[in-house]
């Protein structure tokens, strides 16, 4: 077996492969569940009304996707430019340590002013955690999947000595926990009694920033000829290492994003279990969008709404819920084949 | 070449077409080899040469015809089958192990696996014998790194004869070589045939052809155009059948030399890629002239286009333009001086294959007022521009918007022309502009450049090929282990003389002096 490479594809097939990919993905699911034993028709109508059946699913679902917005953002933008970053994760965390320092009370003033305040300051701490990383891919031409990666770690084990010393919450019964957000620093609700806050607008909002940056702006563009190909760039009089630098800087930001919305729209107070892969997710978010910034929306919401309908499932169906996990990596599987089909085709022998 | 043509035909197509999508690489193409003869395949780029030698090596499979060896047909897509039927690849770039030993690498891949040990005394008394038997010296306990192109060529000839090939196949095996090395490889390939080999000598030069094969088979846009008897036609003849229309000779004026654009001097810098590192560079380029840069690849040549595009800094020596000593120096510095750039890599390093026309012809000014503002691209302009160059040049390609990749080598090189020449350049550097181009293209480059002179660019024209750069070039300076010789005037030297300086003789009295004019010596 070998690949040939192929003419540029239809609009028929770019269409056609991704439906497929789909498609693919709900068979091989529908197996996994039988051999767990339960009806798969049914255990996917479970699902889908469980992430978009009622008033509260949808809710739940999209209160989901706010953080996977972020991440998926974050990751598009760094992969479009090849910059590997794997620390989404630590730089969501990076923004929730910064929205605890400056929202339980170090700064008093009103909301207007407040959340801008920790929106600038968390992305700039989430930037700042990837800008290490950045200098020695381009100064030493350190692999950044290896720092990045690692300093997830590094980064947890640092949030967990922040929450057993200075950040700890002195009435948290000795949990490793923070203290709670003022008031002012709180993302407002959007319906009033539901958890879907004003951190998914902020998300919207941020897609379609990133989609300008990346299409209209002389960074976007930069950025799309580094990740394309950076010796020809270079050759153009691109600045290669600046470019990188200035897209590990957006990407972080980004990441961090999603702390300050976890943190100041969900929970209101840091512990270390607020993000359950975020930031890992957001890889497959943003590879499903095909790093588009409005697929980002969609993916995020897709993959939402079968973690969502899946725990859902699992309660009434007796299915496990790790089937979503099955399901997301699966579509990530078939995703990718089917991009790969698109260009090239399979020669058997 | 003596005729012993009349042997046993030991090698046998028939019929072999090829198709990928719409594109016919190979049109139902026949012919015999008969043992002890030269047959050239001849052909411009892309008429289909080294498809079809992919599809004899098992490399591709065939939408239809035989391939037999020996009265035996070979199974389609078997790259082993080639290797079993005794025919042997010498291909343009050499399959060597440069950490390795001539004899390690010659034995490598022909030992059984887990077969405790190797008899290299053997293998050593059969490679000197063979290199005995066709004059190919070479030190079998040599390393590959140290040694020459030509000695490396001679490796991998040997390595096919260890291998019992009684079919030889040689890709465009000049095209690394001096002069020098050319006709000791002819006559190698006579000793070969002289023992009953055959040989398929694959080439784009006319006069190759006509030193070496008992026959010359023509290509041309995947059909076998021509089949003729090496005594019984000329290089007229096949130049006409290989490019299908008579193409004529630039016509070269008198070149206006104005004032020095460009000078370096004494100028060191480390070397690219496996190319030779620069020592003591002099190079002066004036307006009006094109100074045609000859020598054998990888002697220095991608590192002096790298640091004239401003991708290489010197680590010794000073840059002047317009008298200017340049301080800070990079691509930017040398787009703000106005020097237009072809890169010698267009795939690589010159186009952005995955993005589009509009968006690769702006690289180079994306900054400037006309392209952006406030940091955000007018890509309404950028179109036009797009649009202006693909009329201007003549650009092959379906809209602005597609992907070059998609492109054919010659409207890539047409993009990158338009590129390099907007906004006038006052010196253009031209590193290998016509390399894998046809021979529309090739003449369509010459004229821009002349086009380029005529109005008073400075123009540095890097070339492998010396016909190129005897042609078009008013100076010429010979470029070898990173050291570049005195300049000479249009007709000074002759190609032995060349051809004794590309090999690396003849520099010592012209290193660590400022230039002189030869023409007194010459």
């Amino acid at each position: 077996m070998r690949l040939e490479p192929k003419p540029a594809p239809s609009m028929a097939v770019t269409l056609l492969y991704p439906a497929m990919a789909i498609l693919a993905t709900f068979v091989i699911a529908a197996i996994l569940v039988m051999i767990a034993g339960a009806a798969p028709l049914q255990v996917f109508g479970l699902v889908i009304k469980g992430a978009v059946g009622s008033q509260f699913a949808l809710v739940e679902t999209l209160t989901r996707a706010t953080p996977l917005i972020f991440t998926g953002l974050a990751i598009a933008v760094a992969f479009r430019a090849k910059l590997w970053n794997i620390g989404a994760e630590a730089q969501l965390y990076a923004g929730a340590v910064m929205t605890i320092i400056l929202g339980t009370g170090a700064i008093a003033a009103p909301a207007g002013i407040l959340i801008p305040i920790i929106i600038v300051g968390a992305m700039t701490a989430g930037a700042l955690l990837l800008l290490g990383p950045a200098i020695l891919k381009t100064r030493f031409g350190v692999d950044e999947v290896v720092t990045t990666l690692l300093l997830n770690f590094i980064f947890l084990l640092f949030v967990s000595l922040l929450l057993e010393g200075p950040l700890k919450d002195p009435m948290g019964l000795g949990w490793p926990q923070s203290e709670r957000v003022v008031a002012e620093a709180r993302l407002p609700r959007i319906i009033q009694g539901k958890r879907l806050h004003y951190g998914f607008i902020l998300a919207i909002f941020s897609a379609i920033a990133v989609w300008l940056i990346m299409a209209k702006s002389v960074l976007g563009y930069e950025m799309r000829a580094v990740g394309h190909n950076p010796e020809a760039a270079r050759f153009a009089g691109i600045p290669v290492n600046r470019v990188l630098v200035k897209t590990a800087l957006l990407s972080g930001g980004l990441a961090a994003l999603a702390g300050v919305s976890e943190v100041a729209g969900l929970k209101g107070n840091l512990t270390l279990d607020i993000s359950p892969g975020y930031g890992y997710t957001g890889i497959v978010v943003a590879m499903l969008a095909l790093l588009n910034p409005l697929g980002v929306v969609i993916s995020a919401i897709f993959v939402a709404g079968i973690f969502v309908g899946a725990d859902a499932m699992s309660r009434s169906a007796g299915v496990p819920s790790y089937i979503s996990d099955v399901m997301v990596a699966t579509a990530l599987l078939s995703m990718v084949t089917a991009i790969m089909l698109t260009r090239f085709r399979i020669r058997w022998r | 070449m003596t005729a012993q043509s009349n042997g046993e035909v030991v090698l046998n197509l028939s019929g072999i077409t090829k198709t990928f999508g719409p594109l016919i690489a190979n049109d139902a193409i026949s012919f015999s080899l008969k043992q002890g003869e030269v047959i050239a395949l001849l052909g411009e780029n892309g008429a289909g040469k080294t498809t079809l030698m992919n599809i004899l090596f098992g490399h591709y499979v065939a939408d239809s015809g035989t391939v037999t060896a020996f009265g035996k047909e070979l199974p389609k897509g078997d790259p082993q089958a080639a290797l079993d039927a005794r025919i042997g690849m010498v291909h343009q770039h050499f399959t060597l192990a440069d950490n390795m030993t001539v004899l390690d690498n010659i034995a490598l891949g022909t030992q059984k696996l887990f077969w405790p040990s190797f008899d290299r005394a053997k293998a050593r008394q059969r490679i000197v014998s063979h290199a005995e038997d066709f004059g190919l010296s070479v030190n079998p306990d040599a390393l590959i790194a140290d040694l020459s192109v030509g000695e490396r060529q001679r490796v991998e000839i040997l390595k096919a004869l260890y291998r019992d090939a009684r079919i030889l196949i040689l890709d465009e095996p000049t095209a690394v070589l001096t002069p020098h090395e050319t006709d000791a490889l002819f006559r190698t390939l006579k000793m070969l045939v002289a023992k009953g080999l055959s040989i398929i000598f694959i080439s784009h030069k006319l006069q190759e052809v006509m030193a070496v094969s008992d026959r010359v088979l023509v290509l041309r846009g995947g059909k076998l155009v021509g089949e003729e008897r090496t005594a019984e036609t000329d290089r007229k003849a096949l130049a006409g059948l290989m490019v299908g229309e008579e193409i004529k000779p630039p016509q070269i004026s008198e070149p206006q030399t104005g004032k020095t654009v460009f000078r370096l001097e004494n100028v060191s810098a480390k070397g690219v890629g496996t190319g030779a590192d620069l020592h003591d560079i002099f190079l002066d380029l004036k307006a009006g002239e094109i100074t045609g840069l000859a020598g054998v690849s990888g002697n220095g040549q991608a590192a002096l286009a790298a640091l004239i595009s401003g991708t290489l800094s010197p680590t010794k020596g000073r840059i002047h333009i317009n008298g200017e000593t340049i301080g800070s120096w990079s691509p930017r510095h040398a787009l703000a001086h106005k020097i237009g750039r072809i890169p010698e890599d267009r795939h690589a390093v010159g186009m952005i294959g995955d993005m589009s026309v509009t968006e690769n012809v702006v690289s180079e000014r994306y900054l400037s007022n006309r392209f952006s503002k406030m940091g955000f691209l007018n890509w309404g302009a950028a179109r036009r521009f797009a649009e202006s160059i693909i009329h201007d040049f003549d650009v092959k390609c379906p809209s602005p918007e597609a992907r070059v990749r998609l492109l054919s080598g010659g409207n890539m090189q047409k993009l990158i022309l338009g590129r390099a020449f907007d906004g006038d350049p006052q010196m253009i550097l031209a590193s290998q502009p016509t390399r894998g181009l046809d021979v529309g293209a090739v003449s369509y480059v010459h004229a821009q450049l002349l086009k380029a002179r005529a109005r008073g660019a400075a123009i540095l024209l890097i070339s492998e090929d010396l016909d190129e750069v005897m042609t078009l070039a008013d100076q010429i300076v010979v470029m070898s282990k990173g050291r570049l010789s005195a300049p000479s005037r249009r007709g000074a030297r002759t190609i032995a003389d060349l051809g004794t300086l590309m090999a690396g003789h003849g520099f010592e009295s012209a290193s660590n002096t400022a230039p002189k004019e030869p023409d007194h010596a010459a």
